[in-house]
């Protein structure tokens, strides 16, 4: 269906829903279907950020309480029998609670905040507006896309104020440890709501996913061929094709998994003697479940960080006035990344006993990645030489999305490499190489694009002193806390530890692990900073005036500065050229919008 | 009450943060256009950004000369040796790019950002030579660094020499069992349902003669030969954990129903370590190093490399596990097995 037809024929095919084709009718719609049960993907994207930001906070406040315990084991903290009661008597956290903290940190991180809280956002707000469409293909899927994320999310919560607290295996839960109930206190109910919380999420981002890829497809406006597409487009596609590839599989790995902590049943588990007593379950395999997590667990990497990598590339673009370089070698290196992407997860098992021979065609295949990131990086360097560079505060994060992509790739080298991973694999080396790369820069790629469309979203602009004090904080801060980490996991110091105090060879990164602590303290005030600048500045910020603020070429900053649903009043506009003519126009601008037809000569590029 | 002072103190704070931010940024946009405030903030924000990398820079070697001494001691295993080669190569690698990389992107940074003076860019949209040879020259470098793993990887998971001790380890919530094969160098068959926390910690067949003479050690303490090379038989009673070494560079899962196998050879003595770290209380540990539960972090064992003389000092010393001083009182074993159950 074309987006014309969509708009037009919304009063018989969408009778339900005959006020969000017209966005020139403007009829006063009611509260619930305009900001609750929207169909509008501007909304909708909304409701993903805001969602995701309130989960980044609880996620990164867990993350400040174990980090109490790492940094002070001998100290209580009152403050944490006030947030976390029982669970931190005296002060003083639990064993059982740590390990659940630690869990939930990875699980909220991971997927509400860098899968749905980014992927959700930016695919929503800009597919549409950069490929010219009215509307997402299914736009009622997309609602519901969101729905289950927040029931995904209600689920989740809830699991937190349970007696037997959350899950507490990790994020990875591995069995036996979360499939058996005597092996730990949140492989019971608590695990239970896990596994239900994260089915409806696979459900949502699948929903989400197949939407994103039908309206790139199907629905680009008239002249917006595939390679005249921004590269968010192309980033944000590929990340919704690993999505779809790959979240089924890790259902399947969790349908066992139920089947085994509730039916009786023996995928995952063989010979084991807990509580007491011999379990019936032979011929299980344990190591079949981290397969089937890692299929997905790999490609979500990249599902977190191709966005990142798309929006950084048109934001360093924008904002040094230069065409990306190399448009068409980013396409290939996220086509190379997106299909290594599946044939890479035996890496994160290396030392799980498998064929040895096996191990090597990982290494081998791991190591390749390494090829299209660097072309990414270098081009991403050859964008910025030689360029008219304005530092607004999106630029400085996509700047500082390269450094940490940079810095946080290079120590992947080590892991991916099985020799060097035996040793590596589960320390703090771990920890602060995928922190640093799909932790930090992701959320490096996700604030530049937040501050770049911020006026999108809400006709304003956030406050930019405030913003420049967030970047140095986050930036510096993220350097602080992670670099002496890799230290800690050249000394082989394993990571999930409660206390290292008794531990002869790691017990002196004491000092270490308090400096770490107290940055992270501050590290998380300064993000309430941005939280505080983005909802202030909905109402307050200093208004957008202009349509085109960046002066950027791409469509959507042809569309009103506050569009109604169905984007643009009247035509969707057609689009002539690719998405990075930064150059003179001839008439004093130093940027061509895709919406300018060709000047007669001109060659397309 | 006081969590929701913290909260409104907080609030108060950032409210009062964002209205001077605001108020100076309104003030701005009074004294001068919006694009010459950028181009003033682009001279700041640039130079703070190369201010930010030199003092990176800095950091590294700051950071390094603090950390140096906490890490490990030289490798205390043949196979450690040469990945602490492979880590220095890797490092060197990894560590030039990085310096290459961070001083174009802070330096372009610096030197193309739009000023009174510096107002246009140069239009070039892609160079195939130069995006040909940043393909070509990681694709050799990854090469070489694959080469070099994949040798390390063959020699360290390939077959352990026929001369090498056995030595079974086996985890559980939340310590190490060790097991040794005694006099006749072979295990006696194990069963996990014939486990019993008081008699029987690993299940073994008492039935089978091999059990006979099996020596176990339930305090997670291991003792090698130096210069012998050691295999381990690794197994799990009940979840995953993992057998890590990290002073000797080595690691592996122990998972329920499989076996797994690892060999190194050790180089230094316990002794000898004593003496190269300077540290009397110096001891090998065995780390879990796989997520097992409430007690992971606590999941310690002990590695002694003593000298042919010592092992058999202390080897001639141990019991066999079935021996009758070994063997708990027949009676309630059961009830004793449930008492531990129920201290977990």
């Amino acid at each position: 269906m074309s987006n014309e037809a969509l708009v037009h024929d919304a009063h018989t095919a969408h009778a339900h829903d005959e006020h969000h084709g017209h966005a020139h009718e403007h009829h006063e719609q009611h509260f619930i279907t305009k900001y609750i049960f929207s169909q509008d993907h501007k909304v909708i994207a909304k409701q993903f950020l805001i969602t995701g930001i309130i989960w980044a906070i609880i996620g990164a406040l867990m993350s400040v309480f174990f980090r109490l315990q790492l940094g002070f084991p001998d100290k209580t903290f009152p403050i944490m029998e006030k947030f976390l009661g029982e669970w931190a008597k005296g002060g003083k956290l639990s064993p059982e609670f740590y390990y659940a903290l630690v869990t939930m940190h990875g699980t909220i991180l991971v997927f509400f905040v860098l899968t749905a809280g980014l992927s959700g956002t930016f695919s929503n707000l800009l597919i549409p507006l950069q490929v010219g469409a009215r509307d997402m293909a299914s736009p009622f899927m997309n609602m519901l896309s969101y729905w289950f994320f927040f029931v995904a999310g209600i689920i989740m919560f809830i699991s937190l104020f349970i007696q037997t607290g959350p899950a507490s295996g990790g994020w990875t839960t591995y069995p036996p440890l979360s499939a058996l109930k005597e092996a730990s206190l949140g492989s019971g109910l608590g695990m239970d709501l896990w596994l239900v919380s994260m089915v409806l999420f696979v459900v949502s981002s699948l929903l989400g996913s197949l939407n994103y890829v039908s309206t790139i497809l199907n629905m680009r406006t008239k002249g917006m061929s595939l390679t005249r597409m921004p590269l968010t487009m192309w980033a944000l596609f590929f990340t919704a094709v690993l999505g779809i590839l790959s979240f089924p599989v890790l259902v399947s790995g969790f349908v066992l998994l139920i089947f085994d902590r509730g039916f009786g049943t023996s995928f995952y588990l063989s010979e084991i003697f807990i509580g007491g007593k011999a379990l019936p379950n032979v011929g299980g395999s344990a190591i079949l479940y981290q397969h089937l997590f890692w299929f997905l667990g790999h490609p979500e990497v990249y599902i977190i960080m191709l966005p990142g990598m798309g929006m950084a590339s048109e934001i360093l673009s924008t904002h040094s006035r230069k065409p990306i370089f190399g448009y068409f070698a980013m396409i290939i290196s996220m086509v190379g990344i997106t299909l290594l992407a599946f044939l890479v997860w035996a890496h994160h098992m290396f030392v799980t006993g498998m064929s040895p021979f096996l191990g090597s065609i990982f290494v081998l295949l791991t190591l390749l990645i390494a090829v299209p990131s660097a072309v990414k990086v270098f081009n991403w360097l050859t964008t910025i030489w030689r360029g008219n560079i304005r530092f607004t505060p999106p630029m400085m994060f996509a700047l500082g999305f390269v450094s940490l992509f940079i810095s946080g790739g290079l120590t992947g080298i080590f892991l991916g490499n099985s020799a060097l991973d035996i040793h590596l694999h589960d320390t703090y080396f771990v920890i602060a190489h995928f922190h640093i790369v799909m932790g930090v820069s992701a959320f490096f790629g996700m604030f530049a694009g937040i501050y770049h469309w911020y006026p999108k979203m809400f006709g304003r602009f956030m406050n930019r002193p405030l913003a420049y004090i967030h970047f140095f904080i986050t930036f510096i801060g993220a350097y602080l806390i992670f670099w002496p980490m890799h230290y800690e996991g050249i000394a082989g110091m394993p990571r999930r530890y409660y206390d290292y105090s008794a531990w002869e060879s790691f017990k002196n990164f004491g000092t270490l692990n308090s400096f770490i602590s107290v940055v992270v303290i501050v590290v998380f005030f300064g993000q309430l900073l941005f939280v505080y600048n983005f909802f202030a500045s909905i109402w307050k910020g200093r208004k957008v005036t202009t349509q085109n603020p960046w002066n950027a070429t791409t469509l959507e900053w042809t569309t009103p500065i506050n569009p109604g649903h169905g984007n643009w009043e009247g035509d969707i506009p057609e689009v002539h050229r690719w998405a990075y003519d930064y150059r003179e126009d001839g008439n004093g601008n130093d940027f061509i919008p895709q919406t300018t037809p060709l000047r007669p000569g001109e060659e397309e590029h | 009450m006081s969590i929701f002072i913290t909260v409104a103190i907080i609030f108060l704070v950032l409210m009062i943060v964002y209205q001077i931010a605001q108020a100076s940024e309104y003030a701005a946009s009074l004294r001068s256009s919006e694009s010459e405030r950028q181009k003033k903030t682009n001279v700041v924000m640039a130079s703070l950004l190369v201010a930010f990398f030199l003092c990176g820079l800095y950091g590294i070697w700051y950071c390094h000369t603090n950390l140096k001494d906490l890490l490990l001691p030289i490798s205390a295993s043949k196979q450690g040796e040469s990945y602490d080669m492979m880590f220095v190569v890797t490092l060197a690698v990894t560590g030039i790019v990085f310096l290459i990389t961070h001083t174009l992107l802070f330096w372009f940074a610096f030197k193309y950002k739009s000023t009174e003076s510096h107002k246009s860019s140069y239009f070039l949209a892609h160079n195939n030579k130069l995006e040909l040879i940043w393909t070509t020259v990681p694709a050799i470098v990854m090469a070489v660094l694959v080469v070099i793993g994949l040798r390390n990887w063959g020699v360290m998971t390939g077959a352990a020499p026929a001369e090498s001790e056995v030595v079974e380890i086996v985890g559980k919530q939340f310590n190490w069992i060790v097991r040794y094969s005694g006099k006749d160098k072979v295990f006696g068959k194990r069963d996990y349902r014939n486990i019993n926390d008081a008699t029987n910690v690993l299940g073994m067949d008492d039935k089978d003669p091999a059990s006979a003479d099996d020596i176990v050690a339930q305090n997670g303490e291991m003792h090698l030969v130096v210069g012998k090379p050691v295999k381990l038989i690794i197994g799990s009673r009940d979840v995953i954990h993992d057998v890590g070494l990290p002073h000797f560079r080595m690691k592996m899962d122990a998972v329920p129903g499989i076996t797994t196998t690892m060999w190194f050879t050790p180089t230094v003595t316990t002794a000898e370590m004593k003496k190269i770290t300077k540290n009397p209380n110096f001891v090998y540990e065995i780390s879990c190093d796989q997520m097992c539960g409430k007690g992971h972090y606590s999941m310690r064992g002990t590695i002694i490399v003593e000298t042919q003389e010592e092992y058999n000092k202390w080897f001639a010393a141990q019991a066999p596990y079935f021996a009758p001083q070994n063997a708990a009182p027949a009676t309630d074993t059961t009830k004793k097995a449930e008492a531990t159950v129920a201290v977990k």
